[in-house]
């Protein structure tokens, strides 16, 4: 009988705690609303969105510089970290003997482990000198290094494992009688890979690419130490820039000395969240469908 | 594609040499064992001791904090057996927050303690980061408990025990990989920034409460590393070295670890 008791009460409590755990997403969402909804009141949010003006003391919150600035690192690092990734993840899974494999695959597990902090302070020490000193050159431009380009680059390199090992892991998915048909049609590696596998795991590699995107978007520390934080939209790769969660970093400390000053960061985690959330449930959705179609 | 993966090879060699050569020419005893003493910021005496064991507290305290609500959760995905509506949403809305970025967790909790009127301390660092490492430690673990399997749970009905002793025998047939998602819990949690920075505060001394602001190795990179005294940038090489030696070793002990308690599963 004392079993029996204790099995209904670990039960309940294991639900309690599955029930409130589930919800914290909506309390994060319902506490951002709250607290940003006093800017609502004084301007509209096409308005917040879309205006450049950002002077905090008069009561003008334009976001258009920061979300302009989010969307410049973001797209560059994953112009950089995509084909970097895709390749990679090709030769690991398909080209690479088992033994260069079996020793590749932890190194880029443990680059996915390594802190954002780090990845910033190698971006001060690596690559903002490399960019001031060597690239930019190239075109005749002088920059500190704090910019754009060198946010991109040090993103990259932390978005790369997770878009690495999610597709690696999809390409050994294919089962090996769909290689031997191609091959047998006469296909050498390249046109399998890029006709038939490519072509059969598409959707799984889309997600991998959004999760990888999404993560890049939030990510707050590596980027906001090199990339320069001016609050202006930036017009080419070697300006400066100031991303969201730089934005709320920066200012969250002196938020409440200035009336409204608040609600503006709360829109603004609002703003990271909305696009963060909305691009995994594509990613999980597009990841479902996969898996679906993979068992028919 | 050689080349690419050359370049994502090279990428990694050079965050972790240029973090350990930075770092160990930084280094020294003084630096490991003292706290800052007086002019520390204008680069004398002291040492990273409080960052040191402030960070191993707060993400320590946080681990054990998710493992308490996370261990449950994960058994309870695993309950009935099958995949419900229920359960399926729980790890839809579990994969959801663990993509919210951290800085949006930090927003949101020091949200709540302007509310109820708190500072920041020690313990609600370890709130947040409990808060953000929960939905990656509950995953990982409903990941490996996935793959107990479906004799050992039968037998383990066949002997007459109810729902939760048959979890219990599916957590020490999981036991390596339970231990690994805890691990990588704590790796996450010691090397986050965003979420701590006005959670957890910074303090030059040791914590003597739960309710105090502590240093954390990640803040004392971020605060000393743009200081104009090499001395004192000296230091954020020293913190960062300390970080990636703690995520390193975190992360081979997972694996030892994992090995050793593979000896309680029945395969």
């Amino acid at each position: 009988m004392d079993r029996k008791i204790l099995d209904t009460l670990f039960t309940s409590v294991m639900f309690v705690l599955a029930f409130l755990i589930s919800l914290i997403t909506v309390v994060i969402a319902l506490i951002l609303i709250w607290k940003s909804y006093p800017l609502f009141q004084i301007s509209s949010i096409s308005e917040l969105l879309f205006s450049s003006i950002w002077q905090p003391a008069e009561g003008k919150f334009g976001f258009y510089p920061f979300i302009m600035g989010t969307i410049w690192v973001t797209l560059l690092s994953m112009a950089i970290a995509i084909p970097l990734a895709l390749l990679s993840s090709i030769y690991l899974a398909e080209y690479a003997p088992r033994q260069i494999r079996n020793t590749i695959k932890p190194l880029i597990d443990l680059l996915a482990g390594i802190p954002s902090i780090l990845f910033g302070l190698w971006g001060i020490l690596v690559i903002v000198p490399l960019v001031r000193n060597d690239i930019a050159p190239l075109y005749g431009i002088s920059t500190t290094g704090y910019c754009v380009l060198s946010g991109g680059i040090v993103l990259s390199f932390m978005v790369l494992p997770i878009i690495i090992s999610l597709s690696d892991e999809l390409f050994r998915t294919v089962p090996l009688s769909t290689r031997s048909a191609s091959f047998s049609m006469g296909a050498t590696k390249w046109q399998t890979v890029k006709y038939v596998l490519i072509r059969k795991i598409y959707p799984g590699l889309l997600a991998a690419i959004i999760l990888g995107f999404s993560r890049a978007f939030g990510e707050t520390m590596a980027v906001l130490m090199v990339v320069g934080n001016v609050a202006k939209v930036p017009s080419s790769v070697f300006d400066p820039a100031y991303p969201l969660p730089a934005l709320i970093a920066n200012n969250y400390g002196e938020m409440l000395s200035i009336p409204l000053y608040d609600s503006a960061l709360m829109f603004a985690a609002l703003v990271l969240f909305c696009i963060v959330v909305l691009f995994n449930i594509s990613a999980k959705m597009l990841l479902m469908r996969f898996q679906r179609g993979g068992e028919t | 594609m050689c080349a690419s993966l050359f370049i994502v090879l090279g990428g990694i060699l050079s965050i972790v040499f240029t973090v350990f050569i930075k770092g160990i020419s930084a280094i020294s005893l003084q630096m490991l064992l003292e706290t800052p003493h007086g002019g520390y910021y204008l680069g004398q005496g002291g040492g990273i001791l409080n960052a040191i064991v402030g960070s191993l507290l707060l993400a320590g305290g946080a681990m054990i904090f998710s493992l308490l609500i996370g261990l449950p959760v994960a058994m309870y995905l695993h309950r009935s057996m099958k995949r419900s509506r229920f359960t399926e949403y729980i790890r839809i809305s579990l994969d959801i927050a663990s993509g919210v970025p951290t800085i949006v967790y930090g927003a949101v909790v020091f949200t709540i303690m302007i509310v109820i009127g708190a500072r920041s301390s020690l313990f609600w660092g370890m709130i947040t980061v409990a808060l953000f490492i929960l939905p990656i430690m509950i995953r990982s673990m409903d990941e490996i408990m996935i793959h107990a399997p479906k004799k050992v749970i039968t037998a383990a009905f066949a002997l007459g025990s109810t729902r939760t002793e048959m979890l219990l025998v599916v957590l020490k047939q999981s036991l390596p990989g339970v231990l690994t998602a805890i691990l990588l819990a704590f790796g996450r949690g010691i090397g986050d920034a965003a979420s701590i920075l006005f959670t957890t505060g910074y303090s030059d001394s040791l914590p003597t409460s739960l309710f105090e602001p502590v240093a954390t190795l990640p803040l004392a990179i971020l605060f000393q590393i743009n200081s104009p005294y090499l001395i004192v940038q000296q230091r954020a090489y020293a913190a960062g070295l300390i970080l990636l030696v703690i995520v390193l070793l975190v992360s081979l002990l997972s694996r030892f670890l994992s090995q050793k308690f593979m000896k309680y599963v029945v395969k």
